[in-house]
């Protein structure tokens, strides 16, 4: 079955959100997982977005913005940032989703700024509510294109924190969250073009879950700007389904976000 | 006590240069774009920006020369992605540099909200671990005195002027806003001077007959401008929709310097006002964009 890099990452995106969960959702392509998650496998989840905006069912018309009028009509909640952001502070919220233009091997995300503060190289639109998320949220999920550039051994800027690094005081992982004085959360899944990872949650390494059809894990590793280390069960990713693409190019059928 | 003014009255009156002003507080819906326009063709200087995303209304404003500063969480095209005119500005100085003081979505709230509530600054655990606080001398990680654990300080933040469209207000600046508010609430409550633009100028009576909609004091409001179509093309509920496609050519015609300034003179400079600025986008966009199905709430009793 044909399908492209984008449909398969919406997928794998789905899969992260349970039945029941309360998801923050992000732009783009999780904009479509949240409808594809509520018409598959997970119809009782809800969507938060943080413009201040509650909604259990998807938009019905394709979402270029959270703020698309769409999102509003219908929804369980209209109200503001604050609230719904503060939800996720109390601990509310299950699983956030964010994309970025960097990530390292211990999930800690940049999108503010390539090179360095004072003079950058590529000055990027900065945190939104992505930093808020991957503090805040009892799960993260990130969408990144695999590039080797973009996948690095160290981020120029922490805009979102995953596990932090290893310093004096102790290694990276849940115990530096800990440290910086996070509630909660951390990333559960690095979900990209290629492949998809989940994290070591004592050494806050990505850890190579699986590889999409047609890579392999020797071009993940081309492509990965760290030593890559593999989960015990590392295999192929499982392809949509038809039932999955069918949804996709139903909420997608122009293929804005998905061709 | 009627408000009511020009939008080249109102920001002549009420956006002096240097001031700090709070706009494009819903996120990406609500967006004055009618008043930045105004703000650029009275050639302000030295402002400082505040706001959650903006949508391309900050990096219009930036390319125009406006900005000193910018207070926020977010700068760029939200469909398209990154605004050149920023990229500009703080990787070259062009058209002059810019001082960035990064936030999050989260903390220009609470910044805001602190200011609203008269408090100096609001403590969250949103943060810890990222390097926006270390770059930013206004946020600061701190030992909380209550349980000795790290803790970020938002300090408040006080606009000069929050600039603010909504659907509907009197002539005193009872306004209706309806749809997700971002932090467009905590930004009024907040700054000192109020500009209300609306799209519908109504009778007090129908604004009172539904308190519960209204955002915040007519007190705080200095100026109440009648502009229709003023948001395009963020969209406004219940009277028109996202303008996808301006977005995305805004993101192409502005890539280079000189696309920026053919753009900023055929949208901006070359146009009065925005009943001309609609008339230059033409019926046929403007149809396009309107409401297609009507979706009215049910009413509530206010009675007793």
């Amino acid at each position: 079955m044909d399908y492209t890099a984008k449909e398969l990452m919406v997928v794998c995106a789905a899969r992260q959100i349970q039945d029941g969960e309360r998801v923050f959702v992000g732009m783009r392509l999780p904009l479509i997982a949240f409808a594809l998650a509520k018409r598959t496998h997970a119809p009782n989840c809800v969507g938060l977005f943080e413009s201040g905006t509650l909604r259990d069912t998807p938009a019905e018309q394709l979402l270029y913005t959270m703020g698309d009028a769409p999102n509003i009509t219908d929804s369980l909640w209209a109200t503001s940032t604050v609230n719904v952001i503060g939800l996720m502070a109390t601990g509310e919220i299950n699983l956030g989703f964010i994309g970025g233009a960097e990530i390292d091997r211990y999930g800690n995300l940049n999108t503010s700024l390539i090179g360095d503060w004072q003079e950058p190289h590529v000055r990027l639109p900065g945190s939104g509510g992505g930093a808020d998320i991957a503090s805040l949220a009892q799960r993260l999920a990130i969408i990144i294109p695999h590039e080797r550039h973009r996948l690095r051994e160290r981020v120029d800027f922490v805009t979102s924190p995953g596990y932090g690094y290893p310093d004096e005081q102790g290694s990276a992982g849940v115990s530096w969250r800990l440290r910086q004085g996070l509630p909660r959360g951390g990333p559960s899944a690095l979900i990209t073009t290629l492949a998809v990872f989940t994290f070591d949650l004592a050494t806050g390494e990505a850890l190579l879950q699986s590889y999409h059809p047609g890579s392999s894990v020797e071009e993940v590793q081309a492509q990965t700007g760290w030593q890559l280390r593999l989960a015990p069960a590392c295999a192929e990713t499982i392809p949509p389904s038809a039932e999955e693409l069918a949804v996709i190019r139903q909420c997608d059928p122009q293929g804005v976000w998905t061709r | 006590m009627t408000k009511l003014l020009s939008m080249r009255e109102a920001i002549a009156r009420y956006v002096p240069d240097g001031a700090s002003i709070a706009i494009g507080l819903a996120l990406e819906a609500l967006i004055p774009h009618a008043a930045a326009h105004e703000i650029i063709r009275q050639r302000r200087r030295d402002l400082t920006l505040i706001g959650p995303i903006s949508d391309i209304l900050f990096d219009q404003l930036i390319g125009a020369g406006c900005v000193a500063k910018i207070q926020a969480a977010w700068v760029g095209n939200v469909s398209e992605g990154l605004g050149h005119c920023y990229r500009r500005a703080t990787e070259k100085a062009i058209p002059r540099p810019l001082i960035t003081e990064s936030q999050s979505n989260f903390t220009i709230g609470l910044a805001l909200f602190a200011a609203a509530m008269g408090a100096p600054y609001i403590p969250t655990r949103s943060l810890l671990g990222s390097d926006i606080p270390r770059h930013n001398p206004n946020l600061r990680v701190e030992t909380s005195p209550l349980d000795g654990e790290p803790v970020l300080l938002v300090p408040a933040i006080q606009p000069d002027v929050a600039i603010i469209h909504v659907q509907r207000s009197d002539e005193e600046g009872n306004a209706h806003l309806w749809g997700n508010t971002g932090i467009t609430q905590e930004a009024m409550l907040a700054a000192r001077d109020v500009i209300i633009v609306a799209e519908e100028i109504v009778e007090r009576a129908v604004i009172i007959s539904d308190p519960n909609r209204v955002l915040g004091p007519a007190f705080k409001v200095r100026a109440v401008v009648h502009e229709p179509g003023g948001a395009h093309p963020a969209p406004v509920q219940g009277y028109y929709n996202r303008d996808h496609a301006f977005y995305h050519e805004y993101h192409t015609a502005t890539r280079a310097l000189v696309g920026y300034q053919e753009w900023l003179q055929t949208w901006i400079l070359d146009v009065p006002d925005r009943a001309a600025y609609l008339a230059k986008l033409g019926e046929q966009c403007w149809q396009a964009l309107a409401v297609k199905e009507h979706r009215y709430a049910a009413p509530v009793d206010y009675g007793y």
